[in-house]
C-alpha cells in the first residue's frame, strides 16, 4: 500500500524530450541525402512533350541539353529564336562539342564511357534543331540519348 | 575534496537547430524523376556503296510534314490510328507457312484487323522496318508523339508474347529489373527480356530530315 501512495505524490512524470534531437537529426540526414540541389539554372522555356512509353534516366551518368525559346525575362536580350543551353549558358550549335566534352568530364571517370545524353527540349521547338544536336552527338560518339518527357499522352485529349 | 564538476553545455537548443536545418532541406528537396524515351543513335560510319535492299512491303514509312500531318504508306492518317497501324504491320507475318521467313507467333495484328497475314505487308517482325521521316519544321511535340506511338506498338506486341511465354508482361518485367524490386534470378530475367526483344526487334529507322520547302 505504501508503494501506491508514494507514486501519487510524484504525479505524472514529464515526457522526456531528450530523444527529440535524435529523431530530428535522423530526418535531417534523410533529407540531406536525398536532396539534389538544382544545378542548372534554366535559361530556356521548357515545357516538355508528353509520352507514356518511358524509361527511367540514370542520373549519375547523364549530361543535360536544354533547348527552346529563351525564357521570358531573357527574351529582350536574346530574342525569341530557339536556343540550346548546356550547363549554365547558351551554346551555339557549332560550340556544342566543346561544351559537351566539358560536361562529360564532370562525371565520374568510370561512368564517362556510359554517358547518356538527356535532351530536354521544349515542345514548341522544331525537329530540325534536335536533328542538328543529334548529328553533333554522333560526331562525338555519344550515341545513347533519351528524350525527357512528362507523363501523359498526346492522343488522349 | 571539492570536486568541481565541469559545467554542462546546454543542449536544449540542439533540437531547434536541427529543426531549422530540417526545414531548409525539406523546402529545397525536389525528388526529381526524369523519365523519357531512350534511343540509340546510329554510329557514324564512312559512307559505303553497298546498298541495303529492303522490300517495299517490309517498310512502313511514316512521314510527318511541317503542318504536323501524318502520311503513313501514302495514306493520310490521324495520330490516334498510328499505333494500331504499326501493330498490324509488325505483327502481319505475311510469309507463307513452310518458308524460312514464316513467323509462327504472329497473329496478324489486332483482333479487328480485316487483312490478317496480308502477303503485301511485312513478312515477319524481324524483317519489318519502320522508317520515320520528318520535316525540319515538324514540331518536337509531334515528333515525340509519333515516337511514343511507335514504341507503344512494340511494347504492345512484346507484352503479348511475354505474357504468352512467361506469364508476365514485358514492360512490367523490365520495370521490375530497372527498379531492382525483382528478388529472383536477375540474369534469368534479363535473358527472358532478350528472348522477347528478339521476337520483336525494334527496327526504327530515322531518315535525315528533308530541308524545309523541298
Amino acid at each position: 500500500m505504501a508503494k501506491f501512495t508514494k507514486k501519487k505524490e510524484g504525479g505524472l512524470p514529464p515526457v522526456s524530450t531528450a530523444s527529440l534531437p535524435d529523431i530530428v537529426f535522423m530526418l535531417l540526414f534523410f533529407f540531406m541525402v536525398v536532396t539534389v540541389l538544382r544545378d542548372d539554372n534554366l535559361l530556356v522555356m521548357n515545357k516538355l512533350p508528353k509520352a507514356d512509353q518511358v524509361e527511367k534516366l540514370k542520373k549519375d551518368r547523364s549530361v543535360y541539353i536544354y533547348a527552346g525559346k529563351p525564357s521570358a525575362r531573357y527574351q529582350e536580350k536574346f530574342g525569341t529564336e530557339p536556343k540550346i543551353q548546356i550547363g549554365d549558358k547558351y551554346t551555339d550549335i557549332t560550340n556544342i562539342k566543346f561544351a559537351l566534352t566539358e560536361a562529360r568530364q564532370k562525371l565520374l571517370p568510370e561512368l564517362q564511357d556510359k554517358v547518356m545524353v538527356a535532351l530536354k527540349v521544349d515542345e514548341e521547338t522544331n525537329t530540325g534543331m534536335v536533328t542538328d544536336i543529334k548529328q553533333e552527338l554522333r560526331d562525338l560518339n555519344m550515341l545513347k540519348i533519351i528524350y525527357i518527357t512528362t507523363p501523359g499522352n498526346e492522343v488522349e485529349q | 575534496m571539492a570536486r568541481r564538476a565541469t559545467p554542462e553545455v546546454n543542449a536544449g537548443s540542439m533540437a531547434d537547430i536541427a529543426f531549422l536545418l530540417l526545414i531548409f532541406f525539406l523546402v529545397t528537396t525536389t525528388i526529381e524523376k526524369d523519365k523519357g524515351i531512350a534511343r540509340q543513335l546510329p554510329p557514324k560510319e564512312p559512307p559505303t556503296d553497298e546498298k541495303v535492299i529492303i522490300k517495299e512491303k517490309n517498310l512502313f514509312i511514316v512521314n510527318v510534314n511541317r503542318q504536323d500531318q501524318l502520311l503513313v504508306d501514302d495514306n493520310l492518317m490521324e495520330l490516334k490510328d498510328l499505333r494500331k497501324a504499326a501493330i498490324n504491320f509488325l505483327d502481319n507475318g505475311g510469309a507463307p507457312a513452310g518458308t524460312a521467313e514464316y513467323c509462327n507467333y504472329c497473329k496478324g495484328g489486332m483482333a479487328d484487323n480485316p487483312n490478317k497475314h496480308n502477303p503485301k505487308s511485312s513478312d515477319n517482325p524481324d524483317k519489318a522496318v519502320i522508317s520515320v521521316q520528318n520535316d525540319r519544321l515538324t514540331s518536337y511535340k509531334m515528333y515525340i508523339a509519333v515516337q511514343n506511338e511507335l514504341v507503344a506498338a512494340y511494347n504492345y506486341l512484346r507484352d503479348r508474347e511475354s505474357q504468352r511465354l512467361y506469364g508476365w508482361k514485358f514492360t512490367e518485367m523490365s520495370k521490375a529489373l530497372d527498379e531492382g524490386s525483382y528478388k529472383g534470378d536477375k540474369d534469368l530475367l534479363q535473358e527472358k527480356l532478350e528472348v522477347v526483344q528478339k521476337l520483336f526487334p525494334q527496327k526504327l529507322s530515322e531518315a535525315e530530315p528533308k530541308k524545309s520547302g523541298s
